[in-house]
């Protein structure tokens, strides 16, 4: 079964039988062949953004808002180099994504030509893999196989770069029943041993603790979380990428570890004896100091990717696989543990440790003493009116940590921000993505003033393709997070973070040109009902400026290259561990 | 730091030299020689590399490889159950005065004298990496004018082959769901790399396994 096509029709022919029903892009030179037969398309819907970092972060917002493929294209040279960071973004968050460009045409690579850029090569470090396609007869494999590595296994981008030559050429379509992948074989299936071992460890272990990252949310295996951390009385931390995993208001819940975690989740991680870490990834920004990280810790350590497992911290008992399986196979291997020794451990009085810090130690703050608005609140509150089947992005820096900290997060895949790379600009686009990807939500991009001035271009898509996102704009006139560095580790010289924009831009107004409407809001007793306002917008993007406190500090925090033990939950202020006998 | 040698099977395809070098080189890691060229298979290729690394690191950098997708396999060879050959051209000063003991010492080391001019002769030699380094030795105080040398390339010995299970077909469904179902995927195929690849039969009786630095040694096994 084939049939004569332009190798773009092939193309957009294969995207559709790959299952892509929406594509964030631009057009350009030598990606206009593409563009042609995909005005023909009645499957893809075409976003036109207004530059090509947003239809990366769009992509992304799509494909973790549901699990599936995010699909972005762009023209070469700048179109490319333009979707380098959400690539990097996503190689780093496990994202799948899959980024389509034109190259020029094959005669004209390597001649430094117009708009010619080695995107192939520059992508090399920061993509899953990448192809250079100059067969037009290979167009339709390599997007099945785009899709494939993409999808299956760590998920991650995949860069798909054709030349111009090659989808002007006339091809027979095929869509494989076959990839040619020998050297792709991803291990999904935890090996029966490792998980009765594991199983051993955690009967035997005293003070246990779940350390839940990114991975559960990836494989959706948020259910079996929920029944294996109910089994046994196990606690649950859950790292900033994987909020929502198991729902905050879960009595099992211990908070988020970290830098900036809850005292009760670095408590927790530090004290431990034995950490089941699962899909997650020994992240600096949660061990703090490598080795005075959980020192008295065992370590069971599942993950999808095998290079994870022992890179930062070594593994007593290392289990490769989909987590969704991993966590399966450890509840039955568990219960068989039981039953045959005739015991179910009892981590009561850990847990009743771990108790009275989350009591004692809650994550909280302090309003401003100048009466002026405070930026937790504001998220709060959106947390509270927008509720828990919202879907939140954001961000990076302080209103991220308060938005990890704050808003309600009880199911996985409505929290998408930017963990690994930390990209500031991240949060419009994804939420433009994530909209498109599940238009019955709510959709809330908490951003801070530095960000949103990096990516708020993509309003205007919003506004033109009728996407009516939220944003709430914490406004706090400066580059917060590194102004609060600068306030602790740097005498309060505040180099380069001011950035006036109390007074320019005028958010409000920005929004209200770029087709939104544009809110404001400063003061305390007026944000319920500037939310409630913004709620009720339905047909197009709301920014909503919050001018709050400018500094106002992100507490608790541990230092960059310091052990967790040395947490402050204000400045000056640690937490006593002694007397809590942790 | 302990010298390894790593053989690793890649598809024939362009970049992937790229690829692998880059990957080492992001990972913090010196390669101290790499060679690479066709198998027995058309559609693959295989490289040897060797590198200075500890166990750990070497651990992790072979994971990081094997995470290539165009890298199909990876075996680290061990010195003691491996042939080890490198190829060396080497111009060595030589006139009328010296050019017997020159050739003498191409006698010696087996090698081959491939060009002569009045005031030089080239000669080609190959060998493991010991033996090599002990010849350029004795050339030395002749004078070296001009030296090239191929990385190491590596094989087990004994009878099996580290390509045979390699290029079997994988039937993997075509993505027509964007997530794929992992019920579908394909068994994984053996990917440790921290052991040798096969049981090694004793060396044949006579056979020395590892030489040594001086010049006679070095010799007497080529």
């Amino acid at each position: 079964m084939s049939e004569q096509l332009t190798g773009a029709q092939a193309l957009i022919r294969a995207l559709e039988h790959a299952g892509v029903d929406t594509v964030f892009g631009i057009p350009g030179g030598a990606i206009l062949p593409a563009y042609d037969p995909m005005l023909d398309s009645t499957q893809i819907r075409h976003i036109l953004v207004r530059h090509e970092q947003g239809a990366g972060h769009a992509a992304q917002g799509y494909a973790s808002a549901t699990g599936k493929v995010g699909v972005c294209m762009a023209t070469s040279g700048p179109g490319a180099t333009n979707l380098v960071t959400p690539i990097a973004d996503a190689y780093m968050d496990s994202v799948p994504l899959v980024a389509i460009t034109g190259q020029v045409a094959s005669a004209a690579i390597g001649t430094d030509a117009f708009q010619e850029a080695d995107i192939r090569g520059i992508t090399m470090p920061i993509t899953k893999h990448n192809f250079l396609v100059n067969d037009p007869n290979e167009i339709a494999s390599t997007i099945a196989e785009a899709f494939h590595i993409a999808s299956t296994g760590r998920p991650g981008p995949v860069l798909v770069d054709v030349t111009k030559d090659a989808m002007q050429a006339k091809v027979d379509f095929h869509w494989p029943t076959e990839l040619s992948l020998p050297g792709y074989r991803p291990v999904t299936r935890p090996h029966p041993k490792q998980v009765r071992e594991a199983a051993r460890l955690i009967a035997a272990a005293e003070k246990p603790v779940l350390y839940v990252g990114g991975g559960v949310i990836r494989a959706k295996a948020h259910a079996e979380l929920k029944e294996l951390a109910e089994l046994l009385g196990l606690p649950v931390v859950t790292t900033l990428m994987a909020r929502g995993a198991l729902p905050d208001t879960h009595e099992l819940h211990f908070g988020m570890p970290g830098m900036h975690g809850s005292v009760s989740a670095v408590g927790a991680l530090q004290r431990s004896d034995l950490l089941i870490c699962l899909g997650a990834r020994f992240d600096d920004r949660v061990t703090g100091k490598l080795e005075s990280f959980a020192p008295e810790a065992k370590v069971i350590h599942a993950d999808i990717d095998p290079a994870e497992i022992g890179k930062n911290r070594a593994a007593d008992v290392p289990i490769v696989g989909d987590c969704k399986e991993v966590i399966g196979d450890l509840i039955g291997a568990l219960k068989t543990e039981i039953a045959a020794t005739g015991r179910t451990p009892d981590y009561g009085t850990w847990r009743h440790q771990l108790e009275a810090v989350r009591a004692k130690y809650p994550v909280g703050y302090d309003e401003p003493e100048d009466g002026s608005l405070s930026p937790q609140y504001v998220i709060e509150r959106i947390g509270k009116i927008a509720g828990p089947d919202a879907i939140y992005t954001s961000g990076v820096g302080q209103h991220q940590m308060w938005a990890a900290h704050f808003l309600p997060f009880e199911k996985p895949m409505h929290w998408l921000n930017s963990g690994g790379l930390g990209t500031m600009g991240y949060a419009v686009p994804a939420a433009m993505g994530a909209k498109v990807a599940v238009p019955d939500k709510t959709v809330w991009a908490i951003d801070g003033d530095g960000c949103f001035q990096m990516t708020n271009q993509e309003l205007v898509t919003c506004a033109l393709e009728g996407i009516p996102i939220k944003v709430a704009v914490i406004n706090n006139q400066s580059l917060g997070m590194v102004r609060q560095w600068q306030t602790l580790f740097y005498d309060k010289r505040y180099s380069n973070t001011d950035l006036h924009s109390a007074r320019i831009p005028d958010f409000a107004k920005l929004a209200e040109a770029m087709g939104g409407v544009g809110l404001r809001c400063s003061d305390r007793d007026s944000v319920d009902a500037t939310i409630e306002k913004a709620m009720a917008v339905t047909d197009a993007p709301v920014v909503v400026d919050f001018v709050v406190h400018r500094d106002a500090m992100v507490w608790p925090m541990v230092a960059a290259g310091t052990s967790n033990d040395d947490i402050r939950i204000a400045r000056d202020m640690a937490p006593t561990w002694d007397t809590e006998e942790l | 730091m302990s010298k390894h040698t790593l053989s690793i099977l890649v598809e024939n395809k362009h970049g992937v030299l790229a690829r692998v070098a880059a990957l080492i080189s992001r990972r913090g890691f010196n390669i101290d020689s790499l060679a690479v060229g066709p198998t027995e298979h058309p559609e693959v290729s295989r490289m040897t590399i060797a590198v200075s690394v500890d166990e750990q690191p070497l651990e992790q950098i072979t994971k990081q490889l094997n995470k290539l997708v165009n890298v199909i396999k990876i075996v680290e060879l061990e010195p003691s159950q491996t042939v080890q050959r490198e190829l060396l051209l080497v111009k060595v000063k030589a006139d009328t005065l010296t050019r017997g003991q020159v050739l003498e010492t191409v006698q010696l080391f087996r090698a081959k004298v491939v060009d002569v001019a009045p005031d030089a002769i080239t000669i080609e030699a190959t060998g493991n990496p010991d033996k090599l380094e002990a010849m350029l030795r004795v050339l030395e105080p002749f004078g070296v004018r001009e030296l090239v040398q191929s990385g190491m390339v590596a094989i087990g010995r004994g009878g099996r082959s580290i390509s045979d299970r390699t290029l079997r077909p994988v039937p993997v469904p075509p993505p027509h769901v964007a997530t794929g179902s992992p019920a579908l995927q394909a068994k994984p195929v053996d990917r440790t790399a921290d052991r040798p690849h096969h049981p090694v039969p004793a060396p044949p009786p006579g056979h020395r396994a590892a030489p040594t630095s001086t010049a006679q040694t070095a010799s007497s096994q080529a």
